[in-house]
């Protein structure tokens, strides 16, 4: 192992787990809230949406987010809108993620009996008070697994934002073998970089989900 | 139970039901149903499961669509289709056979939500009121506690203080002890009879037959989805006019048999 190689490149590995980390956070916190939105559309069945929604979600569950990066990076242009890299990069994100967030939300959303919808309405409160206060709260702490699950999962997908020439973390290791041929060094901090990233994320969600399980809703 | 011995001169009238007819798909489940409830009067619906009793208190509170006939709650129709069917819903307090408390939040939080975000009363106000009914429910030293923790009994009594918070011109209630353990019955049933003292209208759904007697101003008996028998408690249960009822009133007669 090569120890002055690898403090040589750590910057750049730093560097790309800054934008891997800024485009992750960008992407997933839009996932979540159209993930959000789309199981709420989805749930209340409103007209025409939610059979959009269920092509979507159809769709992106179902394509590779390779292949959904390929085609806004070099198909759109053919159409005339040219995005850039990192646009590129968030928006295949959000496209992936709304899906498996809608699928996590959906499950919180339809342990929701409707006798608490009831409850809400008969109070006096709007639909979408109802929704604000009762429904979502409940269903966002039931769907807290399958959505850390997710997060976990969306940032592992962005591995794959090199094929947008993004210089994330997988375009800098591609870079250093190809120049240097120095493949256990660069394995090495590639690998780390993921581990640093995700395993405090993950050790978070496990003691979120711990809390949650001890709270125990439910009558 | 005692009985309400003073006899009331019906008030105005608070809600008006005419020829409401209630469909699920094609089998109808109200049919022409009238009834004029009045401002301080208690009404007790009797009948056998499945005769509609629960699909006409949520009928009043637009919580079904009605396929004929209007209900009109101080002059105005109610119609599901209205945008102001929550301003018409915080007029009616309504409580579940299963208590429908929220889980993710406290005991207050759970009365306090109503009069808070549907009538954006202010906090030191509601939270102070909703002390004092906690307390004469007995209830006070759980406020902050979450629904798991209280028993059947407690949770009812919070579901009716959480309707009353919202002052409701009328009360609905289904079946609201018939998921309780005979023990916790009562403390239920007692509060409901204050209420009916302190000159709250009510329509009241049950199975409790001595409560009803002791409670009602007035017995609505539905059978199929009609309204078969309407009188005073003391002739509905002592001479019932019709078959049906008397068949019904037997259910609840061990000794006879
Ligand atoms: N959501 C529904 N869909 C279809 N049928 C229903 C629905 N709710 C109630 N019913 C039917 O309507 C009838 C009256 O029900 P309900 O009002 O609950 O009776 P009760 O409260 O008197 O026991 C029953 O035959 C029941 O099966
Ligand atoms: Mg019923």
């Amino acid at each position: 192992m090569d120890f002055n190689f690898i403090r040589e490149y750590v910057p750049y590995f730093i560097a790309a787990a800054v934008l891997t980390i800024r485009i992750a956070s960008i992407g997933i916190s839009i996932s979540i809230l159209f993930g959000l939105l789309c199981s709420i559309i989805r749930y209340f069945r409103i007209p025409i949406l939610h059979r959009l929604i269920d092509i979507y979600i159809e769709l992106s569950r179902n394509t590779p987010l390779l292949i959904q990066l390929f085609f806004l990076y070099f198909g759109l242009p053919k159409l005339g809108i040219v995005l850039s890299s990192e646009t590129c990069a968030i928006t295949g994100l959000v496209f992936l993620g709304g899906s498996y967030m809608a699928e996590a939300f959906r499950s919180g959303l339809e342990a929701i009996g409707n006798s608490q919808i009831e409850a809400g309405l008969s109070l006096g409160l709007t639909k979408s008070q109802v929704i604000r206060f009762i429904v979502l709260p409940q269903a966002i702490s039931i769907s807290i697994p399958a959505f850390s699950a997710n997060v976990i999962f969306l940032i592992k997908e962005t591995s794959v934002f090199s094929a947008v020439a993004l210089i994330d973390l997988m375009n800098v290791a591609k870079d250093l073998i190809g120049l240097y041929y120095k493949t256990d060094e660069t394995l090495f901090m590639l690998v780390s970089s993921y581990l640093i990233i995700l395993l405090p994320l993950s050790i978070a969600f496990t003691l979120i989900e711990r809390r949650l399980r001890h709270a125990g809703y439910g009558n | 139970m005692e009985e309400l011995s003073e006899m009331k001169t019906p008030g105005e009238t608070l809600v008006e039901i005419k020829n409401l007819n209630k469909k699920f798909d094609d089998t109808s489940v109200l049919k022409d149903i009238s009834l004029d409830i009045h401002q301080g009067e208690v009404v007790v619906l009797l009948g056998p499961s499945g005769c509609g009793k629960s699909t006409l208190l949520r009928c009043i509170n637009g919580l079904e669509k009605i396929q004929g006939g209007e209900i009109i709650l101080e002059g105005e129709k109610l119609n599901e289709q209205t945008k102001r069917m929550h301003l018409i819903r915080q007029k009616i307090g309504m409580v579940f056979q299963s208590y429908d408390l929220f889980p993710h939040m406290t005991v207050l939080e759970n009365i306090i939500l109503g009069p808070r975000k549907a009538e954006k009363r202010a906090k030191k106000e509601v939270v102070k009121e909703a002390e004092e009914l906690l307390q004469r429910v007995g209830l006070l030293d759980k406020k902050n506690a979450y629904p798991r923790q209280l028993s059947g009994g407690q949770k009812q009594r919070v579901a009716i203080v959480r309707a009353l918070c919202m002052h409701p011109k009328i009360m609905l209630f289904d079946e609201v002890t018939a998921a309780l353990d005979p023990e916790m019955v009562r403390e239920v049933l007692d509060v409901m009879l204050k209420l009916a003292k302190d000159g709250m209208t009510m329509v009241i759904v049950t199975h409790e037959m001595q409560f009803a007697k002791a409670v009602a101003d007035r017995i609505i008996f539905l059978d199929n989805g009609i309204i078969v028998e309407e009188s005073d408690p003391q002739t509905f249960f002592t001479n019932p006019s019709t078959d049906r009822a008397k068949q019904f009133l037997n259910l609840f007669e061990f000794d006879a048999i």
